[in-house]
């Protein structure tokens, strides 16, 4: 049962980080591409909690880290997206299956995407990794939150209804 | 001596009301009464593990993370290559749906470069001499007896890990190691920094990481080109030189100065043209500002400069041009 559902979530992620990689940049701009990694991560949290976001966002996290063209130190993205996972997953309401309203969810991205890349961001300062100024992170934050923003109402919605559906059919008590 | 303790045995009278409240005051910890919440100690399990990756991952070269990365690497580089070559027509297709206001705007485009091109033969003379220096430079490179390895970009870096490198769809089973120059039939693209089996990731010049060394086409002048994080079209890269007093000219041809056997850059490879120089006059230095030849927002075939005579699972072109 758990199983299935770890399966499901592992498959996402793959398709999450392919797409990411490979297809979206053919539609960037300045650059940036949504981060479907971070929003399966906000998905995972909202319909399964805390928990499961954090595990979710770790591994996710670290899959980022290491695929490649990846090249930053390993721990950043791992970092940011438990954080996000868990911060996501405090919206999570048992009580509420059909989950909160959409735009509820879009606030949720919008904050988890600028919290994930300053969290990426400031654990790069902290290692060393380049040498980023204020303007550029800035911008890149801006950057960031606004390919998520726009591409969150296309892919939230199905991500989420896929997780319940997966999550009712498994314990169909 | 007066304290109350209330016994255990009066609690579950209200335990079933406050439960959730209780757990959390008597261990005195974060840990939530509510399902889905995670236990403390995997919160802080999974932040250290984090943090302990970034700490070992420190090191530059040697880090006991790459065998990781590799492996990752060996499994979801073939299924990016698969996913890019697959979608490849689809991919192809907004080049040919076009409007009206495109048309137009690739007109004034075409007319604006007529004007550039008809001002530039006017200037040929100049250009004739400095292109002789700068075949001289390539023809050097030519001549070291190196083939190159043709690739395909399969997957991009997104802006927002601020670095600059692509996944390009040949690996060590092509003949491919760390620190080999890549380039685009433009001019210089990077150089490779890990491979695996089927992919390599390669760092472009335009990362703020990246630092070239550079000569100016007309004097002659070293100096060192670091990238500026972005893909712009114009000044992505900025030249520093050696000879503080030496003056580059807008338009002057940057090629690659080259490093001790090829690697990681070879030299005379063309990088790109001064768009224009700043002086600084607190320390009386130069600086330009260069835009690259190659466009790395619309990266697709490149080619991996190798050793000639590499073995490779695919075709290799030979210093002279053939196919091998």
């Amino acid at each position: 049962m758990t199983a299935r559902r770890a399966a499901v979530v592992g498959l996402l992620l793959v398709l999450a980080l392919t797409l990411q990689a490979s297809v979206l940049p053919l539609l960037s701009w300045q650059g940036a591409v949504p981060n479907l990694v971070l929003l399966l991560v906000v998905a995972v949290a909202l319909v399964r909690g805390s928990e499961a976001g954090l595990v979710v966002g770790f591994v996710g996290g670290l899959l980022l880290d290491l695929a490649p063209p990846a090249d930053h130190t390993a721990g950043r993205w791992a970092l940011a997206l438990l954080l996000v996972g868990v911060l996501a997953g405090r919206l999570h309401d048992p009580r509420r299956p059909r989950g909160g309203s959409p735009l509820a969810a879009l606030g949720t991205v919008a904050a988890a995407s600028f919290v994930a890349t300053s969290v990426f961001a400031l654990a790069g300062l902290v290692v060393g990794d380049g040498d980023l100024g204020t303007g550029d992170l800035l911008s890149g934050l801006a950057v960031a939150l606004v390919c998520d923003l726009v591409v969150a109402p296309l892919v939230l919605p199905p991500l989420l209804a896929v997780l319940r559906h997966t999550d009712l059919e498994a314990a169909p008590a | 001596m007066a304290l109350d303790t209330s016994p255990p045995s009066s609690q579950p009278v209200r335990q079933s009301a406050v439960r959730q409240r209780e757990r959390v005051n008597r261990r005195g910890s974060l840990e939530p009464g509510r399902p889905g919440r995670p236990k403390r100690p995997l919160v802080v399990a999974l932040v250290l593990a984090a943090v302990t990756l970034m700490t070992v991952d420190r090191g530059a070269d040697g880090s006991p993370v790459d065998p990781a990365r590799r492996a990752v690497g060996e499994v979801l580089g073939p299924v990016q290559a698969g996913v890019a070559h697959a979608l490849d027509p689809v991919l192809s297709l907004p080049r040919w749906v076009g409007d009206q206001g495109d048309l137009v705007d690739r007109v004034d485009d075409l007319e604006a470069e007529n004007a550039e091109l008809r001002q530039q033969l006017a200037r040929t003379d100049v250009d004739r001499n400095r292109l002789a220096e700068y075949d001289g430079l390539t023809a050097a490179a030519e001549d070291l007896g190196y083939a190159m390895v043709p690739a395909r970009v399969v997957g991009y870096g997104a802006a927002q890990t601020f670095t600059r490198t692509v996944t390009i769809d040949a690996g060590s089973r092509a003949g491919l190691a760390p620190d080999m120059t890549v380039v685009a039939a433009e001019g210089l693209v990077g150089r490779v920094l890990r491979v695996t089996s089927t992919t390599a990731t390669v760092l472009l010049v335009v990362d703020d990481r990246s630092v070239v060394g550079a000569r100016l086409g007309s004097s002659m002048e070293i100096g060192s080109l670091t990238g500026d994080g972005t893909l712009d079209d114009d000044g992505a890269l900025d030249l520093e030189q050696v000879d503080e007093t030496a003056v580059p000219r807008r338009g002057d041809v940057v090629v690659t100065w080259g490093s001790d056997a090829g690697a990681p850059y070879l030299s005379g490879i063309p990088v790109g043209e001064v768009t224009a120089v700043y002086s600084n006059v607190r320390d009386m230095t130069q600086r330009a500002a260069v835009r690259a030849y190659v466009d790395f927002s619309a990266l697709d075939v490149v080619g991996v400069v190798v050793p000639s005579g590499t073995a490779s699972d695919r075709a290799v072109i030979e210093p002279d041009g053939a196919l091998r």
